[in-house]
């Protein structure tokens, strides 16, 4: 109680101090008085006799307790008193801080929930994903699955699934869902119970469409169905196939990756019905996404590879025509493991690091600015001294004003972070992909704010330290505080190297990731995709099945191609550039043995209709395109890319006509070539592809390429009717094939919008540092800078001395950034298509970007500088 | 002034509790107090004993109430409390003792080591 009253009346306490303090000096005065001082020199000559009088009474205070809240308090007061004296700083530097701060704590939000924070499962800690081979790819075959299953002794159990997309009639409208395949033992191995209903379990699997059961996840269930609690047990059409609703699933697991949500779960054995296709029993076809569970008590990842790796190796033994290079490594699930993961950890990695360089670099900004003011105030820090303040409680004014202004600057650069975090967790950056990144922040958000603005605050606030504790009060009350001017490197030269060197990092990379936007902007992707329309959908949605799927494929083709305007239709059954590209070991023609280590390429594989090489504009260099005659009557033919060619053929020049094998035994005619193209995505190197006829390699999932220069508006309505007119229950999806580009270039317009945005933030903190330096040493040596105009010098020999300084740094600190950034720019190779910063328009870029942001910052003290009037100036003085 | 003694550190607490004991006094008076009960001898600068006053009345040794002095001046005027009493009792043995052992080991001569 009497700690909380001293803490809201401190008014109070000092008042009573004062008096008791006041008392005394009246006491003794009147003992001074009667031995015969007049009233006057008496009271003087006490208050001489009772000593430094703040002193004591600063140190009565501390004595009388709860001093640390009442001197917080008062050196608070005195703070906000001297910030709001001078505003123009305190924005400034509450600003500065806000953004980087800000920056750091969305990196941050973004790191956090992408790679700190595990998936929303019970004991995530030992949950994991099994990669395969040294490429660490996660995709398993079904029966490789059920052996690292069944003859494991790690793992408490373990699951597989797949994404993929169904179409979902409830009643009335059918429309396509994103969805997860399961194992039946899915929810188990993860021990999710459900939140209605219950889910499917490894007893229901009884072989190919066993299982036609869906649980649905909480978000889909609340969206389609409204919390209908009565949906369990209601019956479905996926497909066009009955599926019975089982069960909803709690509302924080939503599937085990983190940036695709399902709509529903679907029992893997039920694939015939869901892709259109049964794959499960092919040892060689790699179709399922990912393996994932949860290591038993007490066994460690190292132990659980060893046990992999036996059953590798049985693997390869027993089926060595299917299974080559069965090594094991585990990795976290949640982003698909290092395929997705490795990349995104190392960009989030890289622009953490770049966003606690911009920290940095504020806090020199700012360490120089409370510098140069303490500088400044050395008459009013003097003048405390003399009166005999304590030199730790003027240090301790000091450290309260710095963490003040970054405990502000800190609240409104998370206030905003939260607000951008909260944006971004909303935010489906791809129209065509159910891709979502939930990044809302956490305690940990929070926590890492308040800490980067104490330790900010307290970075920033030792830098004027040195300069107190070296105050000599009656050098400084007598000369005034013009002060030495030192030629040596002081702390504040070297505090703006490194942040001008930190600025050109950044600006060295965010030019880096620009060029390399740009290239991919314009690169050859082996197609054209302006002035088409695509027509997405997957016939198997329909029920359509075997020799029905090619026949309305045709239909459909010729359907759209009447209609007025279109100059050409196209079918392939995955477009290059997105997602799950398929791929297929290929061989040499005079190969006998087809086990995989003796595949001449892993090719990528495309069942095209004859015209989509004319639709896509993919230029044929030579033979011919395929056509409708090449059917399950005709002998196998394939068009292949210049890759292929070299890789598998051996040969450019005279690819046509030479035959390959496929991994079954199937030989294959070359009978075209076109050129090469971007497959999987726009950062690989050129990748060997074949195309495949349709009629001999027939496909459900497709993509229409419909090239047509008609407005766009009144083609998609119009291909809305034929398709209608075609089967009224098939979903399908109408995009531009642009619009659909872009989940290619998505990662290097992220990575060169972060970076930019970063870039932008360190050379505006630049421009201020280098303002700041030369503004003040320009005002420190106005009366040299006059005294050498008076004596005659020449403007430019008035600027060198002025700003000679200023620039060195510059140029210094620009080369050493210049360096690192170029060090630093690799990682975004992988990432940003052909970055390389070792690229004369970047280094040219760098350099000018370095050069006008001197001239922009040293601009207003140059011409302060030049505009000076000496006569006036030596007057003044 | 030079024959007073600087006062040692730690001292100035038993002398303040010390002169308190004797009966409640405002500051000055605990002032003139030591000076008078020491003979004079000893020096101790007037705005240094606010502090200690206050650390005393924070451990519970003093209490204060504000009063009016002989010169009709409105004046806080410290007494002991028990606890007070009590720290005295046990500094004044403690600081006989060491200066008891002190005296000794200063008067050693050397046929006596």
């Amino acid at each position: 109680m009497r700690f909380f009253t001293k803490l809201f009346r401190p008014a109070r306490i000092d008042y009573d101090l004062e008096e008791e303090l006041h008392s005394h000096i009246q006491h003794r005065a009147d003992d001074l008085e009667r031995s015969g001082l007049n009233r006057i020199d008496a009271e003087r000559r006490a208050r001489i006799e009772f000593g430094g009088h703040v002193r004591f009474k600063e140190e009565s205070r501390e004595a009388l307790g709860g001093n640390f809240i009442e001197t917080l308090a008062q050196d608070l007061r005195f703070s906000i008193r001297v910030l709001r004296k001078s505003p123009g700083f305190t924005i400034a530097a509450v600003i500065t801080l806000a953004l980087a701060i800000g920056a750091n704590a969305v990196v941050f939000g973004v790191l956090n929930a992408l790679i700190l924070r595990p998936l929303n499962v019970p004991q995530a800690q030992s949950l994991y994903g099994i990669e395969r081979g040294s490429d660490k790819s996660v995709n398993q075959s079904y029966p490789d699955y059920l052996d690292l299953r069944d003859r494991n002794r790690s793992f408490e159990d373990l699951a597989a699934y797949n994404v993929s997309a169904v179409g979902i009639d409830t009643g009335n409208n059918p429309s396509s869902s994103w969805i997860m395949e399961v194992t039946a033992n899915y929810f188990d191995a993860l021990s999710i119970q459900p939140y209605l209903g219950r889910f499917f379990h490894a007893s229901d699997e009884h072989g190919p469409n066993s299982a036609p059961y869906i649980v649905l996840t909480h978000a889909y269930w609340h969206s389609h169905f409204r919390d209908d609690r009565g949906v369990v047990g209601r019956v479905v059409q996926i497909n066009k196939h009955p599926f019975t609703i089982i069960g909803v699933a709690p509302p924080e697991f939503r599937g085990t990756l983190l940036f695709v949500f399902p709509d529903f779960w679907v029992p893997i054995v039920n694939q015939e019905q869901v892709e259109g296709s049964y794959v499960l029993a092919a040892r060689g076809t790699r179709g399922i996404l990912m393996v994932l569970g949860h290591l038993k008590p007490g066994i460690t990842p190292a132990q659980a590879v060893a046990d992999l790796n036996s059953i590798g190796s049985y693997l390869e033994r027993t089926y060595p025509k299917e299974d080559g290079h069965m090594t094991f490594s585990l990795a976290r699930p949640g982003l698909a493991g290092d395929w997705l993961g490795s990349p995104v950890r190392a960009f989030l990695t890289a622009l953490m690091l770049l966003a606690g360089l911009i920290l940095l670099a504020a806090c020199a900004n700012l360490g120089s600015l409370f510098a140069a003011r303490a500088f400044d105030r050395s008459r009013e820090v003097a003048l405390r001294l003399a009166l005999g303040s304590g030199r730790a409680r003027i240090l301790r004014q000091l450290f309260t004003e710095a963490m003040l202004v970054s405990l502000i600057g800190g609240a409104a650069g998370l206030w905003g972070s939260v607000l951008l975090l909260n944006a971004l967790s909303v935010w489906e950056p791809l129209p065509t992909a159910p891709l979502q990144v939930p990044v809302y922040p956490d305690a940990n958000v929070y926590g890492m704010a308040l800490l980067l603005a104490l330790f900010s605050g307290f970075l920033f606030g030792a830098v004027p330290v040195k300069q107190v504790l070296r105050t000599d009060p009656y050098q400084v009350i007598k000369s005034g505080s013009t002060g030495r001017i030192r030629r040596r490197l002081t702390v504040r030269d070297v505090l703006l190297v490194v942040q001008i060197a930190i600025c050109a990092v950044l600006v060295t990379s965010s030019l880096v990731s620009l060029r390399g936007l740009a290239r991919s902007l314009y690169g050859n992707f082996g197609f054209e995709p302006q002035n088409t329309v695509l027509v997405e959908t997957a016939l198997n949605m329909a029920g359509y099945s075997g020799h029905k799927v090619p026949e309305m494929q045709k239909r459909m083709i010729n359907a759209l191609k009447d209609i007025p305007g279109v100059e050409s239709v196209g079918l392939i059954d995955r477009l290059p550039l997105y997602y799950g590209a398929n791929s297929s070991t290929v061989f040499r023609d005079q190969t006998g043995d087809l086990r995989p280590s003796n595949a001449a390429a892993e090719a990528m594989l495309y069942n095209i209709s004859p015209e989509y090489f004319t639709a896509a504009r993919t230029p044929l260099l030579a033979g011919r395109a395929l056509s409708w005659r090449d059917d399950t009557n005709a002998p196998r033919v394939a068009v292949v890319n210049q890759e292929f060619a070299r890789k598998v053929l051996g040969s450019v020049s005279d690819a046509i006509g030479r035959r390959f094998k496929m991994p079954e035994g199937t030989r294959v005619e070359v009978v075209g070539l076109v050129v090469d193209g971007k497959y999987a995505s726009l950062a690989e190197d050129p990748q060997p592809a074949m195309f495949l006829p349709i009629l001999q390699s027939p496909a459900n999932q497709m993509s229409l390429v419909v090239r047509s220069k008609s407005d766009s508006q009144q083609l998609t309505a119009a291909i809305k009717n034929t398709m209608r007119r075609l089967d009224a229950g098939l979903p399908f999806t109408i995009r531009a094939w642009s619009q659909e580009l872009e989940s290619a270039l998505f990662p290097s317009r992220i990575a060169t919008l972060s970076l930019g945005v970063l870039g932008i933030m360190g050379a505006m903190l630049s421009i201020t540092g280098i303002f700041g330096m030369a503004a003040y040493s320009v005002s420190k040596r106005l009366k040299e800078l006059g005294i050498r105009m008076a004596l005659g010098a020449r403007r430019k020999e008035v600027l060198q001395a002025a700003l000679g300084r200023a620039f060195r740094l510059l140029a210094f600190g620009s080369a050493a950034g210049l360096v690192l950034g170029i060090l630093a720019s690799r990682v975004l190779a992988a990432i940003v298509y052909q970055a390389t910063p070792r690229d004369p328009l970047v280094l040219a870029g760098v350099i000018v970007a370095m050069a006008f942001i001197g001239l922009l910052a040293a601009w207003v003290p140059a011409q302060r500088a030049l505009s000076l009037d000496p006569s006036t100036l030596l007057r003044e003085e | 002034m030079s024959s007073q003694a600087q006062i040692l550190p730690g001292t100035l607490d038993l002398l303040i509790l010390k002169a308190v004991s004797l009966g409640p006094l405002h500051g000055y008076g605990v002032l003139l107090r030591i000076g008078q009960i020491s003979g004079e001898a000893l020096l101790i600068e007037q705005g240094a004993l606010y502090p200690a006053l206050f650390r005393l009345v924070r451990q519970g040794l003093l209490k204060a109430s504000w009063g009016t002095s002989e010169n009709n001046r409105r004046a806080k005027y410290y007494e002991l409390t028990s606890a007070g009493r009590k720290r005295l009792r046990e500094e004044t043995e403690g600081w006989n003792r060491l200066a008891a052992a002190i005296g000794s080991a200063l008067s050693a001569r050397p046929e006596e080591v």
